[in-house]
C-alpha cells in the first residue's frame, strides 16, 4: 500500500450510495423528441451545421467547434431536425439558448463509423478529431479534452490522475461504469497515456466502492505504471485538485494548468468517452446518469444527450412528493427550473427532491466565528471571513481573502451550526466582482475611443486652420509655407505637438497605472476566462430574454 | 427554494451553547459541594436576568425574540458571570453585571457574533472595578449553612461576616507576600493556612471545582466543540511562566500547580477563552491570543493589586483580535510558498 497525502478539510455526509448501485446500467430508451443545446462546454458555442427540415443520422455533427476552445455535438439519433430554436436550459436561472431538436425516427441509422488510428496521424490531429468527436470532461466541468491533452510548460507529465473517486452523495455513474466498463475506461487511459507520456498513471477511487476498485485492478492487470489506488472516502476527495493532491502531494493553485505542475486529471467517464471515439468511431452522444433521491428505483442509465429530464426520471418512479429535480449531487448540484430540459454532457445526476428528503435549512442565525467552516475548508480558506466581507459587499477584501479559490464544495455550508447558506454569498460576491469587471472594461473602451476621438478632431481643426490660412489672400508662398509646416506635423511632428503627445501619453499611463486591476481576477487560465464568458454571454442571453420574444431567424 | 449544499449537518448554534453549559456540570457540582447552594441561586437569578435583559433588546431591537432565545449563548453568558463573581455577592451586583455583559457588551455592539469584547468578562471587570469590597465575599469551605448565605444574597446585614467568607487561594498568598515586613515565603504563607485556605496542592475546595472544570473542558474537546488550541496555549504560557518564575525565586513565585488549579485559570481556558465570537481564530492566531492572556494574567497575579488577572487580560487579548487574525491567516490551498506574504502585505481593497 502506497502512502497517501492528505488534502486540509472535507466532510463525511451520508452518502445514499448503495440504492442506485444495486442494479446494473440500463439503457435509457431513446425518446421522440430530443433537444440537444449547441453549448454544451467549457468555451465557445458551436455553430449549427443542420436547419429545420434536414434529415440527420445518428452521430451525425450537428453543431461545429468554435474556435480550439469548443467541442462539437452530434445528434443522438437519426431523424428529421423539426426546429434549431431557443430551449431552455438545465441551468438553475432557466436561461434559454440555441437547441437542435431532432424528431427521432427510431431507425438508428448511424453515420459511418471508422475507428481513429492515432499512429498514422499527429498528436495535433487525434486532439482535432476528439474536439470534434464532442469530447468533453464528464466529471461534470464539461472542460474540451483535447486541450487538456496537449503538454504543459512543464513538458513532462509526472503523473495522469484518473479520477474515479465520485465523492458526492448519491451518484454512482462512476461507480458503476467502473464495475462494468473497466475495459474501455483502461483503453481511454492507454490512449491518453500515448498523447500525454505520462511517468506514471495514478487511478483514485474513494473506497467505499471495494467492487469498482476490483474491476479496475483486474482490467489493469499486466499493464506497467498504472496504479489503482482507494483513496479515504471523504468529500470532496473526488474534486480533481483534491484527488491531485491525495495521490501526488501536489498543490494545483486556482488559475493554474495542472500541466504545468506536472500532473493531469481526467475523470473515468472521459476515459471511456474517449476509448469510444477512438476505437469505435463514436462521438459522445449519451452518458451514464444516476437517477436518485426521492423515486421508487434508484439506478444508473445509459441516456442519450438530448432527452428530456423528466423522461429519465419516469424510469426511476419518482415519488407523489418529489417538488423538485437536481442536476448533480446534493452538496454541489443546481435545481433545474422545469423537468423538460434535456440531459446534457454535464448531466451526472438527475435527483429527483422533495421537502422530506432535502428540508429547507431552519432560519439562518448570525455567525458567531466558531470557525467549523475554516476546519473542513479543503481549499483551505476562511469561509467566516468570506461570509463577513462578501455581506458587506466589501469585494476588495473578499479577493484579498481568496474568493476565487473557492469551489463551490460546500463543505462549510453543510456543517455551518447558524444555518448560513455561505456557498450562496461567495456566488453572489463572484458574479458581482465580474460584472463590475465587465462594466470598467466597457468604460475603458469607451474612454480610450473619446480620447481618440479628441486627437483627431483636434488635427483636423489644425488642418481646416492651415488650409483656411491658404485660401486667404495671403499669397501663394505663405499657403504654401503653412500646408508645408502641417505636413510637416504629420510626416514628422513639431516639437510642440510631439511635447503635448509626450503628455497625453504620459497622463494616460498615470490613469492606466492608477486602475486598480483585482487581485485574483489576473492570470485567469483558459478555463476561467472562458467561464467568464460564458457567463457573460448568459447574461446577454437573459437581457436578449427580457425583451419582447420575437422568433429567431434560424 | 434554496441552493446547494442540500444536506446539512444537524448541527445548531443552541446545541452549541447546550453541550457548553453541560460540561459545566462537573465543576459545578464540586462547587456546591464545598461551598453550598449560593452558587445555585446565583445560577437561577443570572439566568432569569439574562433572559429577561436578551428578550427585553431583542424586542427593542426588533428581533425575533424566541430564535435567539433558543439559541442558549444568553444562558452560557449568565453561567460563566455567575461562576466568575463570588457566590455570596448581593442578588443585585449578579443582576447588575448581567444586564451589563446582555445589554451593552453584547447587543450594543451588534448582538450575537458581533461583540469584540467577552460579554462575561466585561461584566466581571466592571464589577471588581466598581466594588473591590464586595467582590471579595467569596465563602469559606463548609463555613455557612443555606440560610446564612442566602441572607447575605438578599441583601441583609449578616453578623460576623469575616468568619463566613475566605480569601480566595490566590488572593490570600498575594495578601501575605506583599505584606511589609511579614517576610513570607510561599511556602511559609501556605502551610500557615494548609487545611482551611489551601488544599493539597492549591486552594481547598477550589482546586476540586478547577477538577471538575477540566474535565468538562476535555469532554468539549473530544465533541469538538472547542479545538484544543487555546486551552492548550493558555495552560502551557502560564505553566511555563509560573514555572520558570518559581525556579528562580520559589520563595516568593508560587508553584505552576498553584496557578492552574488556585484561581480561575481551568474555567478560562475552556469555557471562558474558548468564546469564539471575541476569540482569534486562525490556528496560530488562537495560539498566540491564549498565550498573550496567560501572560497578562500571570503578571497581574504575580506583581498586580488585583487577585486575579484572566479577565483583564481576555479584554486586552480581545481588542488585539483583528490584528492577531490578520497577520496570521493560513496559507491557502496551491498558495502555500506565498499567500501569506501576499497577505501581509494587503492587496487593493
Amino acid at each position: 500500500m502506497r502512502s497517501l497525502f492528505d488534502f486540509h478539510g472535507g466532510v463525511k455526509p451520508d452518502y445514499h450510495k448503495e440504492a442506485s448501485a444495486q442494479q446494473p446500467i440500463a439503457v435509457a430508451p431513446a425518446p421522440t423528441f430530443l433537444v440537444v443545446p449547441l453549448h454544451q462546454s467549457i468555451g465557445g458555442m458551436p455553430r449549427p451545421l443542420v436547419a429545420a427540415g434536414e434529415q440527420v443520422r445518428k452521430g451525425q455533427r450537428i453543431g461545429a467547434a468554435d474556435g480550439n476552445l469548443s467541442a462539437a455535438v452530434h445528434a443522438p439519433v437519426s431523424g428529421t431536425v423539426t426546429a434549431v430554436e431557443m430551449r431552455r436550459m438545465p441551468h438553475p436561472s432557466g436561461l434559454f439558448a440555441l437547441c437542435v431538436v431532432i424528431e427521432n425516427d427510431g431507425r438508428e441509422v448511424w453515420i459511418e463509423r471508422q475507428p481513429f488510428d492515432i499512429h498514422a496521424h499527429s498528436a495535433e490531429q487525434t486532439r482535432a478529431y476528439l474536439r470534434d468527436a464532442g469530447i468533453v470532461g464528464l466529471g461534470g466541468a464539461v472542460f474540451p479534452s483535447h486541450l487538456k491533452l496537449a503538454p504543459g510548460k512543464a513538458g513532462k507529465l509526472d503523473a495522469l490522475v484518473i479520477n474515479g473517486a465520485e465523492c458526492e452523495p448519491f451518484i454512482t455513474c462512476d461507480d458503476m461504469l467502473m464495475r462494468e466498463r473497466a475495459a474501455g475506461i483502461v483503453r481511454g487511459i492507454q490512449i491518453m497515456r500515448e498523447l500525454l507520456l505520462p511517468t506514471r498513471v495514478l487511478i483514485g477511487i474513494e473506497d467505499n466502492k471495494p467492487q469498482a476498485i476490483a474491476a479496475m485492478q483486474a482490467a489493469c492487470a499486466g499493464l506497467s505504471g498504472i496504479e489503482v489506488i482507494a483513496v479515504p472516502t471523504r468529500y470532496p476527495a473526488g474534486g480533481a485538485k483534491q484527488l491531485i493532491r491525495a495521490l501526488t502531494g501536489i498543490e494545483v493553485p486556482h488559475g493554474k494548468r495542472s500541466t504545468d505542475y506536472g500532473v493531469q486529471c481526467f475523470n473515468v467517464g472521459t476515459a471511456h468517452a474517449i476509448h469510444a471515439a477512438i476505437d469505435l468511431g463514436q462521438p459522445l452522444i449519451s452518458r451514464i446518469i444516476t437517477v436518485a433521491g426521492n423515486v421508487e428505483s434508484p439506478r444508473n442509465y445509459d441516456v442519450l444527450i438530448g432527452t428530456p429530464m423528466r423522461e429519465v426520471l419516469a424510469l426511476a418512479q419518482p415519488l407523489p412528493d418529489t417538488d423538485r429535480l437536481i442536476m448533480g449531487g446534493p452538496m454541489m448540484g443546481v435545481a433545474m427550473p422545469g423537468d423538460e430540459v434535456p440531459v446534457v454532457k454535464a448531466t451526472n445526476c438527475i435527483l429527483a427532491g422533495s421537502k422530506n428528503l432535502f428540508p429547507p435549512p431552519p432560519p439562518e442565525m448570525p455567525c458567531i466565528r466558531c470557525g467549523d467552516c475554516a476546519k473542513v475548508c479543503p481549499a483551505d480558506l476562511q469561509p467566516f471571513e468570506l461570509y463577513w466581507y462578501a455581506r458587506a459587499r466589501i469585494f476588495g477584501k473578499t479577493q484579498e481573502y481568496h474568493l476565487f479559490d473557492c469551489i463551490e464544495c460546500g463543505c462549510c455550508a453543510y456543517v455551518c451550526p447558524s444555518h448560513i447558506p455561505l456557498v450562496d454569498y461567495y456566488r453572489f460576491a463572484k458574479s458581482e466582482i465580474w460584472a463590475r469587471e465587465t462594466e470598467k472594461e466597457a468604460a475603458d473602451r469607451a474612454r480610450e475611443h473619446h480620447e481618440f476621438r479628441q486627437q483627431r478632431e483636434e488635427r483636423d481643426k489644425q488642418e481646416k486652420s492651415a488650409r483656411l490660412a491658404a485660401k486667404t489672400a495671403a499669397g501663394r508662398e505663405r499657403a504654401a509655407a503653412a500646408l508645408a509646416s502641417v505636413t510637416q506635423t504629420e510626416a514628422a511632428p513639431s516639437p510642440a505637438t510631439e511635447a503635448r503627445k509626450a503628455l497625453i501619453a504620459a497622463a494616460l499611463e498615470r490613469t492606466r497605472a492608477q486602475q486598480v486591476t483585482p487581485a485574483n481576477t489576473t492570470d485567469l487560465a483558459p478555463e476561467q476566462q472562458a467561464e467568464i464568458a460564458a457567463i457573460e454571454a448568459r447574461r446577454a442571453e437573459i437581457r436578449e430574454q427580457a425583451r419582447p420574444h420575437l422568433p429567431p431567424d434560424n | 427554494m434554496h441552493n446547494s449544499p442540500y444536506l446539512l449537518k444537524p448541527a445548531s448554534v443552541q446545541s452549541v451553547m447546550l453541550r457548553v453549559l453541560a460540561a459545566l456540570l462537573p465543576g459545578l457540582a464540586a462547587y456546591v459541594g464545598f461551598f453550598g447552594m449560593a452558587i445555585l441561586v446565583q445560577i437561577a437569578l443570572a439566568s432569569a436576568t439574562a433572559l429577561a435583559a436578551e428578550a427585553l433588546i431583542l424586542k427593542l431591537r426588533d428581533k425575533p425574540i424566541l430564535l435567539f432565545l433558543g439559541d442558549g449563548s444568553a444562558l452560557v453568558t449568565a453561567w460563566l458571570i455567575a461562576l466568575s463573581l463570588p457566590p455570596l455577592v448581593p442578588w443585585w451586583l449578579t443582576v447588575l453585571a448581567v444586564v451589563l455583559a446582555i445589554v451593552v457588551a453584547k447587543h450594543l455592539y451588534g448582538g450575537l457574533g458581533q461583540n469584540p469584547f467577552n460579554p462575561a468578562m466585561v461584566a466581571f471587570a466592571l464589577m471588581i472595578v466598581a466594588y473591590p469590597q464586595l467582590m471579595s465575599r467569596w465563602p469559606a469551605p463548609g463555613a455557612a449553612d443555606f440560610a446564612t448565605q442566602w441572607q447575605m444574597i438578599s441583601g441583609a446585614a449578616v453578623a460576623g461576616l469575616d468568619a463566613l467568607t475566605s480569601a480566595t487561594p490566590l488572593d490570600a498568598l498575594r495578601t501575605a507576600l506583599h505584606t511589609a515586613g511579614s517576610g513570607a515565603s510561599v511556602a511559609s504563607a501556605i502551610s500557615a493556612a494548609q487545611g482551611s485556605t489551601f488544599g493539597q496542592f492549591a486552594g481547598r475546595g477550589w482546586e476540586w471545582v478547577a477538577g471538575g472544570y477540566l474535565l468538562g473542558g476535555l469532554w468539549l474537546l473530544q465533541q469538538r466543540i472547542i479545538s484544543w488550541h487555546l486551552p492548550l496555549a493558555f495552560l502551557a504560557t502560564l505553566t511555563l511562566l509560573a514555572g520558570m518564575a518559581h525556579w528562580i525565586d520559589g520563595q516568593h513565585f508560587a508553584e505552576p500547580l498553584f496557578h492552574l488549579f488556585g484561581g480561575g485559570a481551568m474555567l478560562a481556558a475552556f469555557f471562558i477563552i474558548t468564546d469564539p465570537v471575541s476569540a482569534a481564530t486562525t490556528p496560530r492566531g488562537k495560539l498566540i491570543f491564549a498565550a498573550g492572556i496567560a501572560l497578562i494574567t500571570w503578571i497581574i497575579r504575580s506583581f498586580g493589586a488585583y487577585p486575579d488577572g484572566i479577565a483583564f487580560g481576555v479584554l486586552l487579548m480581545n481588542i488585539a483580535v483583528p490584528l492577531i487574525d490578520r497577520a496570521t491567516q493560513p496559507p491557502v490551498f496551491g498558495h502555500k510558498d506565498s499567500a501569506h506574504r501576499d497577505f501581509d502585505h494587503g492587496g487593493p481593497s
